[in-house]
């Protein structure tokens, strides 16, 4: 067996000759793998986007949705049945141990006026545990109390874009909002979320207790929904089964007959979305992974005409003593440092694509160490599986017949 | 002396479609340590085949063929390898040299494939080897920006370097004008005085008379063997052809 040494200095002496060829026979791997890692990086990137707007959901968070009801077979859809109440929370703030917030959410919508300018927003009644639960934080200001709920204080908070909707350069908090004509006193700015995983803007509403948006701006009465949390991550499942049994209680619920309310937590909510994209980083993956299939294809194709082509080559090697075995090794050393070149250019360039599409564009990527590493071997193993038949082939010439080859 | 090359009844039949090609027929050869042998024969006389047989690059139908004593056609593939590799040097008509690589790359090829490690400094017996057919100032040199005896003098140099036990020249001035088959001859001879066994396979009368024996073939047989009485002298012949140029 020939020295590694030289093994491989004969390989790259073979692969310098041919630049141009060797080069384009590289790029059907460069491409394939940096496509592969880039494709892979996106489909992480919105998952990971994804999973970060369901963490700013709230941590521990429990979501009560009113539920289908039906009546006399006929089915009315999702929300139909709006039949939660202030009791109802009020209910489980009392009876669930393992609930460590609870409150009802009351929406509504409107325009906003307030600085001189207006606003169309969302406006969310809420109680003085929704901070916590959905992880909202003040960027200055002050949250409003549990005195404010009950008293049905006409006191607001305005999401980050709203503040700057209406006061692009006035400081709000004091200042008077009029929410379809209810004058509000803004008592403090929220803390910018940003994007949620599904692209919309978290911070273009306004918080009010609950009280005030049910008995002030809504004009039919019932809670649309309502938030809770668990009082630590592994109760999660325990309180959920908790606030189903009190809400069975409270809404008359017969055994045996369905619930009309659906209780959901981050898990069931983010299992649903990150499968989505975890969909997409597979489907983007896979047709990169045909490109780099396409790649080794090249490789192999490349080198059974080099071995065509260096037949005399070959043979002067044979005739000087070299063994079959030497040959095989030989062109496939070519391969393999071929394939793995390939390779880690495609790593290279895939990092610098990256690298642009977070700075340059919407579109987010979260390389993964892991991917680099399977695409590394992956593409030496490209290398041997397509370089071992013109190898084999090369390696099986007779000498006599090699050297008379023109 | 011991003989370095012996055949045996060497026969080789191809199978060319349905028609058996007998290229040897039965070939008993004995070539000595030190000899200069020259076999000549038209073509389809099986000479080449010959050649390759010695060479082991090629395996006989049938018959016995034996090497410095050992039987080389009861070799495995590998075995054969290693014969070319430290037994035998090779010159071809066309060089054979790898191209886009220098003359001392050349050289040292065979001695990527010395599996015994019997050349403990490859660069250093390249360039001597290269020393030795006088391109010393030439060793870094690639084929195409040598002239054809250079290129053959390279070739001579790669088949020496493993310091074989025979050198094997088929049709080494075939592709070389007259004056540079004298001086590649010259060169054979000098190296002959030094005790290498040359077998040399041409089809030029005037090549062959600078060998000390002379084998003829024909139709796969040998026909004439002899030693020759009145062999040439290819150093004096070129100082002939110098005088004969300036005059």
């Amino acid at each position: 067996m020939l020295q590694l040494k030289n093994l491989i200095k004969t390989a790259f002496k073979s692969i310098f000759k041919n630049r141009m060829r060797s080069l384009l026979t590289s790029l059907g791997i460069i491409i394939g793998v940096s496509a592969v890692i880039v494709m892979v990086a996106i489909g992480e990137g919105s998952q990971s986007r994804i999973e970060e707007g369901i963490q700013s959901l709230g941590t521990n968070l429990i979501v009560v949705f009113p539920g289908t009801s039906s009546s006399g077979g006929v089915s009315r859809g999702a929300g139909s049945f709006n039949r939660f109440t202030f009791a109802d929370v009020e209910k489980i703030s009392q009876e669930a141990m393992l609930v460590k917030g609870v409150s009802p959410i009351v929406r509504t919508g409107g325009q906003v006026i307030g600085g001189g300018n207006n606003w169309n927003t969302g406006i969310y009644g809420v109680s003085e545990d929704y901070f916590e639960i959905r992880n909202w934080e003040l960027e200055y200001g002050e949250f409003f109390t549990e005195r404010d709920v009950k008293t049905s204080n006409k006191v607001a908070l305005l999401g980050k874009t709203v503040a700057n909707q209406l006061f692009p350069d006035q400081d709000p908090v004091g200042q008077k909002v009029r929410i379809r004509n209810v004058p509000f006193l803004v008592i403090g700015i929220l803390k910018a979320k940003g994007q949620s995983g599904m692209g919309t803007d978290q911070d273009d509403l306004i918080l009010a207790p609950s009280t005030t948006v049910y008995y002030r701006l809504r004009g039919w009465r019932h809670v649309d929904m309502i938030n809770a949390s668990a009082s630590s991550p592994d109760r999660i499942a325990d309180a959920k089964k908790e606030i189903r049994a009190i809400l069975r209680e409270s809404h008359r619920i017969n055994p045996g007959e369905e619930d009309d309310f659906t209780v959901s937590d981050q898990a069931d909510i983010s299992e649903a979305a990150s499968e989505t994209s975890r969909i997409l980083t597979m489907l983007l993956g896979s047709i990169a992974g045909v490109s780099l299939l396409v790649g080794g294809i090249g490789i192999m194709n490349i080198m059974l005409v080099s071995v065509t082509e260096r037949t005399r080559e070959i043979g002067i090697r044979l005739s000087v003593g070299a063994r079959g075995k030497d040959v095989l090794i030989q062109f496939l050393t070519e391969a393999v440092i071929l394939s793995l070149s390939g390779g880690i250019i495609g790593i290279l360039l895939s990092l610098g694509i990256s690298f642009g599409l977070n700075k340059f564009t919407e579109l987010y990527t979260v390389i993964n160490p892991d991917i680099i590493m399977v695409s590394a071997i992956f593409s030496a193993a490209v290398g041997i599986f397509f370089g071992y038949y013109p190898a084999r082939k090369a390696s099986a010439l007779n000498p006599i017949d090699a050297l008379r080859y023109e | 002396m011991d003989p370095v090359i012996e055949t045996r009844n060497l026969t080789k039949t191809y199978q060319v479609g349905d028609v058996a090609v007998h290229a040897l027929r039965g070939v008993n050869l004995t070539v000595k340590k030190g000899e200069f042998l020259a076999i000549m024969g038209a073509s389809g006389s099986g000479k080449s085949t010959l050649m390759n047989l010695i060479g082991c690059l090629d395996l006989p139908s049938s018959g016995d063929y034996f090497l410095d004593g050992r039987h080389v056609n009861s070799m495995n593939k590998n075995e054969y390898a290693d014969i070319r590799n430290q037994k035998i040097g090779f010159v071809f008509q066309v060089f054979n040299l790898l191209p886009r690589t220098n003359a001392l790359e050349n050289v040292e090829l065979p001695l990527l494939y010395d599996r015994n490690g019997r050349i403990k400094d490859p660069l250093k017996a390249a360039m001597d080897a290269l020393k030795r057919v006088g391109l010393a100032d030439r060793m870094d040199h690639e084929p195409s920006q040598l002239s054809g005896g250079q290129q053959q003098r390279v070739a001579i140099a790669r088949a020496l370097v493993n310091s074989p036990s025979i050198i094997l020249a088929d049709e080494p001035t075939g592709n070389l004008d007259t004056r540079t088959s004298i001086d590649i001859m010259a060169l054979f001879q000098e190296l002959n005085k030094q005790g290498i066994t040359v077998v040399l396979v041409t089809h030029e009368h005037d090549i062959a008379r600078y060998a000390n024996r002379f084998v003829e073939m024909r139709d796969g047989l040998i026909l004439r063997d002899v030693i020759l009485k009145n062999r040439r002298n290819a150093a004096k012949d070129l100082v002939e052809f110098k005088r004969e140029d300036i005059a």
